[in-house]
Formats: structure tokens, C-alpha cells, sequence
């Protein structure tokens, strides 16, 4: 099939002078293919776990890591420092709709899995990308113990973090906007109704 | 500045000038032309009132001896700039650097109120960056686009560059961009208030391109971005949106990208919120559902009153500010002014920008200064005539589909106080008898 079409653009190349312009539409050799081993270098975690590496750890092993790697940014009680640009992680539970809301991991975040992803993806800021699997799944035991999520012993590995129900896994729906009251007359004494 | 202050300032300086010839000392005529300049200048620009410090060159800019009279002395010759260019030693606009504690995740802020025309100068389009800024060598970077694919590829900078391009004008907003106004006036200026906004040309190739190429799954529904920056930031993107205008720039303003917007790949996405626009582009992973990335989930979801938060709200509503006159700036007397503005809209076309005079009450229409473009700012400006009573400018973009820009009440009633991303309220500039402007709501 395929030498039969390449005769047919010949002829028709021929016969239209035109060859150029038809061959140049394809560009196939644009691009070079690469192999699965070529692309394990990269990760991205989804909420059912697909993407999670082998490995483990517990809250008890994750403390000590957290110690010596993360606290001197996000502060000894996860609470976060200002002056380092370092968020809370834990903290805010039931404050989303009160007049001071604090959205940590604790409070707002709806996967665990995006947890890990994003320690293993840039976490410690100053050494993104050197931390272990087992570490990975140490800190995020710890971060989701000391939120209560989990007990201190549970070990967290690529079966169970997905599993981890997060307080606020309802809290999200999807609005792309605009808000529809918008066109409503008279909105906003309306929307306060 | 007094004439008789100026006089005394120069004669102090010619007298420190004195044993100086023709460019031994080239900051010293700057001195004193920016004096003179200040002294001549309207107090209207008070930004630019800052420049009088001399001495030392603007940013992108070359001190040079600057004559009584250029037509009586030589100019320099061709390329003592090394071939790049620099700008007028007179021209001090900058970004400014956001109140955050740690410049490695960070935002600098567009000085809107001193740009001209509708594209913002490269050096000058707002940066935000969540783990520095990567230098990244074009040789040794490729694009990688694999997942739900029939052949996962990657392609060096040159084999894009080898592709079909397109070259279209955008704005790009952080869709953080004047989250300070939800519940008080805090911006002094308008580079503070809106200045996460900026315009320009970007080119590169459609995704559409890359995906024929690899060949898309039929499952294929979404598409995960992601940076080689030391966040290696990922978000989930629409595969609809990848395949109606997604386009993965290398140039911007005719020229590469610049490193602190992506260099030398990065995604634009027409009208979406800023940081989906993944800079430093590597990767590319064709999924059938979103990832849940921490931006996606933690970032940039939009919290409601009743506690929970929206989320995929992606394209930045229309949205317009008074660029001149506006915050921090002085009026100095009555008499007429030309309102300015930008009006942008990531939704479709600014179709007409009206003015109010008055907080609110009655409208007028602005006129348009360029022809709108999709998912592109425009520039606007009325003709005013100031009595030299107090006043509240506003302006409200109206878009093609009909959307017209909400007021601040308006929008918190929708959304409440903490929505914190997506605000586009209409903007509110107060002119008090003296000429002075404030931000103020209304």
C-alpha cells in the first residue's frame, strides 16, 4: 500500500511539477523514538497510586528525616516559617469555611499521592531530587500522622498511600467558570441570599 | 524645584565638573540633565521622578556623555554595544520584586503604568518562578512526548525548530494577579495591583503538530506539563485545549525565549492562567485523566465560602485597569489628561472598555487603541477633561461573548473573600482635589 501511494505522489508530482510541497507535508523523521528505560528517568503520581516506586516507610522513621532535611524551613511543628517561604504542612483542620481559612495538607489537600509526588519531585528546596524512595514514603507518613490522617506505625508504600482517605478528599469540584450568578441582575444582594 | 534651587544645583555642578573633558566623566552631564529634566518634568509621573538619582546607569542601559547640543559633537559610533542594544540611559522602568521572604519562589510584578503599546518588552514581562530560574543549555534539552501514544518521541530544540511554526500574540496572566484586592485596597501602584499581566509574541509549534507525530490513543484526554526547573513543576492540561491552540513556544518579542521565561521551551496556553504555561519545558505525558498535581490541587483552586474550592477554573476572566493616572501618581493641575488603560480578556476578544468618571454610576465608552485579538490585550484611553474635583476612575472590559467585567462587590459576593486566584474585579482609582491617586473601593 504504502508503494503504491509513494508511486501515485511520484506521478502526480510529475505530472504537477509540483514535488516539493507535496513531500514536505510528512516530515516523519522529525523526532527521535525513545524506549521505556529512556523515560523511567521520569515520574508523575496519580491518585491511584500508578507511578508509585517499590519502597516504604513509617511515620517513626519519617520524624528523624524530617528533623535533619525539612524543619529548619517548615518549622519543628510543621507549621511553617515565613521567613523561609516555607508553608505549614499541617494544621487548619475545619478552618475552610471560617473567616480565617489555612489550607495545608491537612486541611485541604485531597490525595496523598500528590504528597509524595511532590516531596520526591522538589523537596528539600535547597536539594531537589536527592531524597530516597523509603525516605519519600517516611516523610509523607509523618506529614499525614501528625495531621492525624494515619496512625504513627502505618507504613506507607505504593499499595497503601493511595488508599489514605484525606480529610478534605470531597472538598473540590470542578467549575471552569464564569460564575453563572454573574449575568443574574441584581447579583449581588442576590448571591448574599 | 524652584528656578532659583535648579540654578544653585547646577553651578555646584559645573563647579565639580570643572577639570573634566569630553567623556572622562560621562555620568556627570546625566546629572545634570536629569535635574533639568525633573525640574521641567509634571509631577504627574512620580515613578519617574525616582530617575533624578544619577550617577549610575538604568537597568539595560549604557551611561553616555549627553551634549548641550548633539548636533555640535560626533556621536558614538556603531556597535560600542557589543551588537545586543541598550536602552536610553533616560529609561528606568523595571520590575519590581514582590514582598516575599524567599526570591528563589517568587514573583516580579510588570511596571504596566511606563509600558508602551500593547507588547511588554521581554526584560520586563512579570516573572514567577517556584524554584529559580534554570540555566539550561538548548543542546542538551529535549522535549519528550510519551504516554497514551502510539510512538513516544522526544525532540531536541533544533527538530522543533525544524517543524512548522506559528507566531500569535498573547497575554499571560498569573492567575494570582491582584489577589491582594479581595478584601482591602493594598496595592499603592498599579505595577503592585496588576502587574502579573504582560503581552507578548510568542512563537512555536502547535501541539497538534507534535501529537501526529507520536499518534494520540484513543483514551487520550488529558496532558501532563512538565519543567526542568528545580521544582519540576507538572500540571494536568485538557487535551481539548492542547489540540485547539496549545503551542510550545522557543521565541518571544522576535527573538529566543528569555531564561526567566522558559528558555528554550515553553508551553502557552491562549487565555489559561499563567502557571499552566509550563516554562522550561521537557516533558510532555498524554494521560486519560488528571495527575493532581500539587498546583492543581493545594495551588490554585479557588476556595468558596461554604469551604470547599473549584477547581480546572482555567481561563482568566476579563479583566481591565487604568494604567494612567493611578496609583502613587500626582495630577498637577487641572485640565485635560488622556485616560489609559489595558483591557484583556482570556475567554475570546475585548470587544469595547467603557469608563466611568464617577465610582461606578455612569459609563462612557473608552476608545480602543489597537485592533483586539483572541486571548491578547488591548490598549484603551479616553480624553478627560479634570475639573479639579475629587473623582473615582474605574474602567470594565467588555467581552465578545457579552461577559462584562463584575465590580468588587460584585465578585466577593460570589466567591466570598478567600477565592484568592481569578480576581478580575473592576479597578478603582481615586482622584482627590489636590490631584493625588489612591487606590480605593468603592
Amino acid at each position: 500500500m504504502c508503494t503504491s501511494r509513494t508511486l501515485l505522489v511520484f506521478f502526480l508530482a510529475v505530472l504537477f511539477g509540483f514535488s516539493a510541497q507535496v513531500q514536505a507535508g510528512d516530515a516523519s523523521d522529525i523526532g527521535t523514538s525513545v524506549t521505556d528505560a529512556e523515560l523511567s528517568a521520569f515520574f508523575a503520581i496519580l491518585p491511584d497510586g500508578e507511578g508509585l516506586p517499590a519502597g516504604s516507610g513509617n511515620a517513626v522513621q519519617g520524624s528523624a528525616i524530617y528533623a535533619e532535611k525539612c524543619a529548619m524551613c517548615h518549622g519543628d511543628k510543621l507549621e511553617g516559617i515565613y521567613d523561609t517561604g516555607a508553608p505549614p504542612l499541617a494544621g487548619g483542620a475545619n478552618s475552610l469555611a471560617t473567616k480565617q481559612p489555612l489550607k495545608t495538607i491537612e486541611s485541604y489537600w485531597p490525595y496523598a499521592t500528590t504528597l509524595y509526588d511532590y516531596i520526591w519531585r522538589t523537596m528539600p528546596f535547597h536539594e531537589p531530587g536527592s531524597l530516597t524512595a523509603d525516605e519519600v514514603y517516611a516523610l509523607s507518613a509523618y506529614i499525614l500522622s501528625v495531621g492525624k490522617i494515619i496512625g504513627e506505625n502505618e507504613v506507607m508504600d505504593a499499595q497503601s498511600l493511595p488508599k489514605v482517605r484525606m480529610p478534605n478528599a470531597d472538598g473540590f469540584y470542578v467549575d471552569p467558570g464564569p460564575d453563572r450568578l454573574i449575568y443574574r441582575p441584581g447579583k449581588a444582594s442576590r448571591a448574599k441570599k | 524645584m524652584s528656578q532659583g534651587s535648579e540654578t544653585a544645583a547646577r553651578a555646584q555642578e559645573e563647579v565639580e565638573e570643572c577639570p573634566c573633558k569630553e567623556g572622562m566623566k560621562p555620568d556627570v552631564d546625566v546629572a545634570r540633565r536629569r535635574l533639568l529634566l525633573s525640574a521641567a518634568a509634571i509631577t504627574a509621573m512620580p515613578g519617574q521622578l525616582a530617575a533624578a538619582t544619577p550617577a549610575k546607569a538604568p537597568p539595560g542601559a549604557v551611561l553616555y556623555d549627553v551634549p548641550d547640543d548633539a548636533t555640535k559633537v560626533m556621536g558614538r559610533p556603531l556597535l560600542e554595544d557589543g551588537g545586543y542594544g541598550t536602552r536610553s540611559q533616560f529609561e528606568t522602568a523595571v520590575r519590581m520584586r514582590a514582598d516575599n521572604p524567599n526570591d528563589m519562589t517568587s514573583w516580579s510584578f510588570t511596571p504596566l503604568a511606563d509600558t508602551i503599546g500593547n507588547l511588554t518588552p521581554s526584560g520586563l514581562h512579570y516573572e514567577r518562578h517556584h524554584g529559580g530560574i534554570p540555566a539550561i543549555d538548548p543542546a542538551m534539552h529535549y522535549l519528550y512526548v510519551h504516554g497514551l501514544v502510539d510512538e513516544p518521541k522526544k525532540f531536541s530544540v533544533a527538530d522543533i525548530k525544524r517543524l512548522p511554526s506559528i507566531t500569535r500574540k498573547y497575554f499571560i496572566e498569573c492567575s494570582g494577579n491582584t489577589l491582594d484586592e479581595w478584601s482591602k485596597p493594598k496595592g499603592k501602584n498599579v505595577q503592585v495591583t496588576h502587574g502579573l499581566l504582560s503581552t507578548s509574541e510568542w512563537t512555536g509549534v502547535p501541539f497538534a503538530t507534535f501529537a501526529r507525530h507520536v499518534g494520540l490513543k484513543d483514551n487520550a484526554s488529558w496532558v501532563l506539563g512538565e519543567g526542568a526547573d528545580a521544582a519540576v513543576m507538572t500540571r494536568s492540561i485538557p487535551l481539548d485545549k492542547m489540540l485547539s491552540d496549545g503551542l510550545i513556544a522557543y521565541g518571544q518579542n522576535g527573538e529566543a525565549l528569555r531564561p526567566e521565561q522558559g528558555y528554550p521551551l515553553r508551553l502557552v496556553l491562549p487565555g489559561y492562567e499563567g502557571n499552566m504555561m509550563i516554562k522550561w519545558l521537557r516533558r510532555l505525558q498524554v494521560s486519560d485523566r488528571p495527575f493532581m498535581t500539587r498546583e492543581e490541587t493545594g495551588r490554585y483552586t479557588g476556595l468558596m465560602p461554604d469551604g470547599r474550592a473549584r477547581q480546572f477554573y482555567y481561563a482568566m476572566d476579563a479583566k481591565s485597569v487604568i494604567t494612567f493616572p493611578s496609583g502613587e501618581m500626582m495630577l498637577p493641575k487641572p485640565g485635560h489628561y488622556q485616560i489609559r488603560g489595558i483591557a484583556w480578556t482570556g475567554r475570546g476578544r475585548v470587544q469595547a472598555v467603557d469608563i466611568s468618571l464617577d465610582g461606578g454610576k455612569n459609563w462612557v465608552p473608552a476608545r480602543l487603541d489597537d485592533v483586539p485579538e483572541p486571548m491578547c490585550t488591548v490598549r484603551f484611553s479616553y480624553p478627560w477633561y479634570w475639573d479639579g474635583k475629587p473623582a473615582v476612575l474605574q474602567s470594565r472590559c467588555i467581552e465578545d461573548s457579552g461577559y462584562v467585567q463584575p465590580t468588587r462587590s460584585d465578585l466577593v459576593a460570589l466567591r466570598g473573600e478567600h477565592f484568592v486566584y481569578h480576581y478580575n474585579a473592576i479597578q478603582s482609582w481615586a482622584v482627590a482635589a489636590d490631584g493625588s491617586v489612591t487606590n480605593v473601593h468603592v
